[in-house]
């Protein structure tokens, strides 16, 4: 039974919601400049309470279940977060009022530039891009503009691994370069011969994933760097992954000279059904001075009687502005709360457990599933999908039979190296008993693969729906309430 | 803290996979750099963090306290309780993008009744799930605009009075894209010119002219003109909206624009220190495929029931890769479900109401202000909720005296441009009383006499 | 894994029927079976007009990816198949046939040496797997 829109609940004269009175005299209005008609639903508040209170319970979510989406890291969204978030005097400031009297907001994006930059090593933050793939789009015009600074105009390509997120590559081509891409070897590194090969005069980069999207340390992560850095390239460091190294090494010292992280994996910011999520990018020292507009810092020293002044400063090369105001303040707060809560020890124990848990879960399926790398795993690992002995069945038959035992699948389809590609990331907020009965379900499936395949194929049964026509959606496009005549 | 596992879990887990210790999985890592000695506070509780960053949050005087005249691209408006309410359901804040529709249908309907809404606020045909904010859906339309053409025309115009943050992030987008130019806000032009100078400018190379409705001054224009011209060369015409304000405005989307792009924040998302906020983008069925961002369209099930999926992905990034026309892969799902909520919540009649108080209460604002001695009001056209006040002093002198008395004064225009030096644009919302608007222009005569 | 013997290829999955200087094009078996459904077809090149070798001439999508397809030939566009437009899942059920794109009159018979026969494309599709 499907949930009626709110076009349809929609009752003429139905108010949800009352404002006072006006208690000004009304002045006229332009009308050659009005609307005729405004056809939106008329609802009441308890017909709105009630269908967006139905409408979320037919999503799936971290609060319902385990969630091993690779390379996304579900883990537990504190509660704790949405209260700090909402404190009256951060979502009732605006971002344009005097700094001196938005002290507090100024000192919390100050400090967590601070903590960021100790946890990853790198000489300077940015708060400011809205998410993962604006933080990249920030990294290629950082390494555009350091080019462009040393007058170096031949520099056109960035090199992209072939297992990299599909943002990388497009972020690249917005910036202006060309992507080049460099397959990796059989034990899933970046393959150092064909890196050579490519590495010259006319690479501004290299755009690396480390742990990468197979779960993988590149064993040769320094030789790497050290290979575009004699090229005289950049190397950017997509920090998706940086769940695994948390306490455990910081990216700058590898080498990496700019790289975005994603406060909505790594530091526990929730992922609201697709956003907000926050992309701060760390640049080194020689890229300090390209970071956008405007960054936190203190206008003025304070002593022992008077704090110091935080304000905007403006680099002094800087790539420019990237979005309006100062970034995702919301999302800043709850990333903040979470560094501020674990602590240094807190933060060492994340990746040490979301490392372990893979691992187990890694050991529990290898004999069942084909792990096409088989090396211990970071943060997460890759299985192969597929049975050679049965191959009418794919990855997304076991994604959707999954479903009926209440897990969300895990990515599917990525990377693209890997054929018929399950990607699972556990996260360290789960435990044992979670990860032993999803290894069990897991094998269950994979009995059902070989005896009862149809199963699969008709999977999922017990969802609200059942597998939808893509193909339909796409060809006869409705993309709203009423319909859009001839797309 | 969130991490549950017991000493003796840890123990089996590690003995399963052969290790002894945790130590023993970072081995890949070179030892040089393994196991950096941070310097961190320690953790603390969740009642030793509430506190501390309690106090943070009091450090700051924000419009809980202060009575708001500042606009500029970010609005006081009154967010209903039950809209908060929703929005802090687990099941849809702790939900992922909703890649996997079978079990994703609250996301996805949510997003496809917001399509709806806002195709229908704007006239447009088709609109997306959402952009970052109303600036770098600006820049995305330029992008949009540069595909369409393939390439092949290059210029675009920006209005002088589009938000200046709208036209510096659409530089930095735009910087990656050869040969294009950016034209028609350069800062010799007057920022309050009338659209003549733009509409002449507008030629076989203009990819794309882009205004803003309200402008940033607050200021409405008819802009039947600087259309015809647009669609006669060619070029694609795009609007950055106030979504409030089409509560009472024509639809941009009823007098042919092409694109519009806008900052949801007004409907139902907190001002928050500027984000996150709603980027909006929609755009005429033509556009459809170069448009960027997720859409949600409408499908049925094995057994025939309606369900939504997420559509037309092979323009995504993760399939397009290098040749999408845009990176976005992450937006701002949870506020465009904020929007969806406040938006069903006010209504037909509600977004009217909203609309028309935001009108008049303005005009009476600047009505009276207007007839204080030393101020006088700049806006010469039928303007929103904004409008622009010359001062007998400089405003961070009036404003800092405002403080005082409990308000957040207008902004300093000197920012724009130093012919706007000691000129305010004031913005008011429902919020405010004509007690609230009365006081302050005393207040007003009072600090301009200090 | 259909391959008409009459017809030649590319290494880009494109097939070429060649009648004297016309030529007809449109996609393989391989490449409709590797898209899947077809959603959407958006010929770029217009009736009349001159086209390169290498030019892009096709934009088609499918649910799961995205592909372009380039002119194997130069020369000028003499029919376009106008009703792909709304009907792209014939490129998938008749590739060969139904679903051609464009007729070209080509300007340099060379260009017809660099396409494969109906055996090496065979043998071709073989070394990529499935």
């Amino acid at each position: 039974m499907s949930e009626a829109t709110i076009f349809e609940l929609s009752s003429p004269g139905r108010v949800g919601f009352q404002f006072p009175e006006l208690d000004v005299p009304q002045f006229d209005l332009p009308k050659n400049l009005l609307r005729k008609d405004l056809d939106l639903p008329e609802l009441s508040e308890i017909d709105v309470i009630r269908h967006f209170t139905r409408l979320s319970s037919l999503n799936y979510s971290i609060d319902k279940g385990f969630y091993p989406l690779g390379s996304c890291t579900m883990k537990y969204n504190p509660r704790i977060n949405e209260v700090t978030s909402r404190l009256s005097g951060f979502s009732f400031s605006h971002p344009l009022q005097p700094i001196e009297t938005v002290q507090g907001n100024l000192f919390l994006m100050f400090q967590l530039q601070e903590w960021l930059k100790e946890i990853t090593g790198f000489k300077a933050i940015t708060l400011q891009p809205a998410a993962g793939a604006q933080g990249e789009f920030v990294g290629c015009l950082i390494i555009r503009a350091y080019h462009q600074d040393r007058k170096d105009d031949k520099r056109k390509i960035i090199l992209v691994p072939d297992s990299a997120h599909g943002t990388n590559p497009a972020s690249t081509t917005m910036a202006g370069f060309e992507v080049v891409n460099i397959p990796s070897d059989k034990r899933g590194n970046v393959d150092i011969p064909a890196l050579r090969s490519v590495c010259n005069e006319n690479v501004a980069g290299l755009m690396l994933t480390n742990p990468n999207t197979l779960g993988l340390f590149d064993e040769n992560i320094l030789e790497i760097i050290n290979i575009v850095h004699q090229a005289g390239g950049l190397v950017y460091g997509d920090g998706a992954n940086l769940n695994a190294l948390l306490g455990i090494v910081r990216p700058a010292d590898l080498g990496i000279d700019v790289m975005h992280f994603n406060l909505h994996k790594t530091f526990s910011t929730p992922h609201g059904g697709g956003g907000p999520g926050s992309g701060p990018v760390g640049v080194s020292k020689e890229l300090s001075d390209f970071l956008p507009e405007p960054l936190v810092g203190i206008l003025e020293k304070g002593d022992e009687e008077v704090p110091p002044l935080y304000g905007f400063i403006k680099p002094p090369k800087s790539i420019g502005r990237i979005k309006s105001f100062h970034g995702h303040f919301g999302v800043l707060v709850r990333a903040f709360t979470y560094i501020n809560m674990l602590g240094k020890d807190g933060l060492r124990k994340v990746s040490e457990y979301a490392v372990l848990n893979a691992n187990y879960l890694m050991q529990k399926l290898k004999n069942n599933y084909t792990l096409p790398f088989d090396r211990p795993c970071m943060h997460e690992f890759v299985l192969e999908g597929v049975w050679k002995d049965i191959p009418d069945l794919h990855a997304l038959d076991i994604a959707k039979r999954l479903m009926d035992y209440d897990f969300h699948p895990p990515t599917n389809y990525f990377p693209l190296i890997v054929k018929e590609a399950l990607m699972i990331e556990p996260t360290e907020t789960e435990s044992k008993q979670t990860l032993d009965r999803f290894a069990e379900v897991m094998l269950k499936i994979a009995d059902e693969a070989h005896n009862d395949p149809q199963l699969l194929h008709d999977a999922p049964h017990h969802t609200p729906v059942s597998r939808l026509d893509e193909v339909k959606a796409a060809r006869d496009l409705v993309l709203c309430c009423w319909p859009v005549k001839d797309i | 803290m969130f991490i549950p596992h017991t000493e003796d879990e840890r123990k089996v887990m590690l003995e399963t996979i052969g290790k002894t210790s945790l130590e023993e999985l970072f081995s890949v890592v070179p030892q040089k750099y393994r196991f950096p000695n941070l310097d961190l506070p320690a953790g603390l509780t969740e009642m030793e963090a509430l506190e501390q960053i309690q106090d943070l949050a009091q450090a700051n005087e924000a419009c809980d306290d202060l009575i708001c005249f500042l606009g500029a691209g970010a609005y006081d408006h009154y967010i209903p309780a039950a809209v908060d309410s929703l929005l802090r359901r687990g099941e849809f804040f702790t939900a992922y993008t909703p890649y996997q529709p079978e079990i994703s249908q609250g996301t996805l309907q949510a997003i496809f009744e917001y399509q709806s809404l806002i195709a229908h606020l704007t006239g447009m045909e088709v609109c997306n799930a959402s952009h970052y904010d109303g600036a770098t859906a600006a820049a995305e339309a330029c992008i949009t605009a540069f595909h369409h053409f393939q390439g092949k025309r290059k210029t675009f115009l920006l209005s002088p009075a589009l938000h200046p943050d709208y036209r510096a992030t659409i530089r930095t987008y735009l910087c990656g894209f050869e040969g294009t130019s950016i034209q028609g806000d350069e800062s010799h032009q007057d920022p309050l010119s009338s659209l003549d100078n733009l509409i002449s400018s507008i030629d076989e190379n203009t990819a794309l002219v882009l205004v803003q409705y309200p402008d940033f001054f607050g200021r409405i224009f008819d802009l039947a003109s600087l259309i015809k011209k647009a669609h006669k060369t060619g070029s694609l015409v795009a609007v950055a909206v106030n979504p409030i304000a089409l509560g009472l405005l024509k639809a941009p989307g009823d007098f042919g624009v092409d694109i519009v792009v806008g900052d949801g924040q007004p409907l139902g998302i907190p001002l928050s220190f500027g984000g996150p906020t709603l980027g909006i983008f929609a755009t005429r069925k033509e556009l459809i495929r170069k448009v960027s961002g997720r859409l949600v369209g409408e499908s049925v099930d094995a057994q025939g029931r309606r369900g939504y999926v997420l559509t037309l992905t092979a323009r995504e990034q993760h399939i397009r890769r290098e040749k999408a026309t845009s990176n976005i892969c992450t937006n701002q799902g949870l506020m465009a479900l904020a929007a969806t909520i406040y938006l069903s919540l006010l209504g037909k009649q509600g977004l009217r109401k909203i609309s028309e108080l935001c009108y008049h209460k303005a005009h009476y604002a600047a009505q009276k202000i207007g007839k204080l001695k030393g101020f006088s009001v700049k806006t010469d056209t039928p303007f929103f909720n904004e409008f622009i006040v010359e001062c007998p002093r400089s405003i961070s002198q009036i404003n800092n005296s405002l403080s005082d008395h409990g308000f957040l004064g207008g902004y300093d225009l000197a920012n724009i441009s130093p012919t706007l030096e000691n000129h305010m644009l004031i913005a008011v919302t429902e919020k405010i009383s004509k007690e609230m608007i009365d006081f302050f222009c005393e207040k007003l005569v009072e600090v301009s006499n200090e | 894994m259909k391959i008409p013997a009459d017809l030649k290829y590319t290494n880009t999955d494109e097939w070429v029927k060649v009648d004297g200087k016309i030529i007809t094009i449109g996609i393989t078996d391989y490449a409709q079976n590797h898209l899947s459904d077809l959603v959407y077809c958006g010929l770029k090149a217009e009736k009349d007009k001159l086209v390169s070798k290498g030019e892009l001439i096709v934009e088609i999508d499918s649910v799961k990816a995205s592909a372009e397809v380039n002119s194997p030939v130069s020369g000028k566009i003499i029919d376009t198949n106008q009703s792909l437009a709304s009907t792209p899942e014939v490129i998938n059920t008749d590739p060969y046939g139904n679903g051609w794109f464009y007729k070209v009159e080509i300007s340099n018979l060379a260009d017809l040496d660099k396409l494969m026969s109906a055996a090496d494309y065979e043998k071709y599709c073989e070394t990529r797997g499935n």
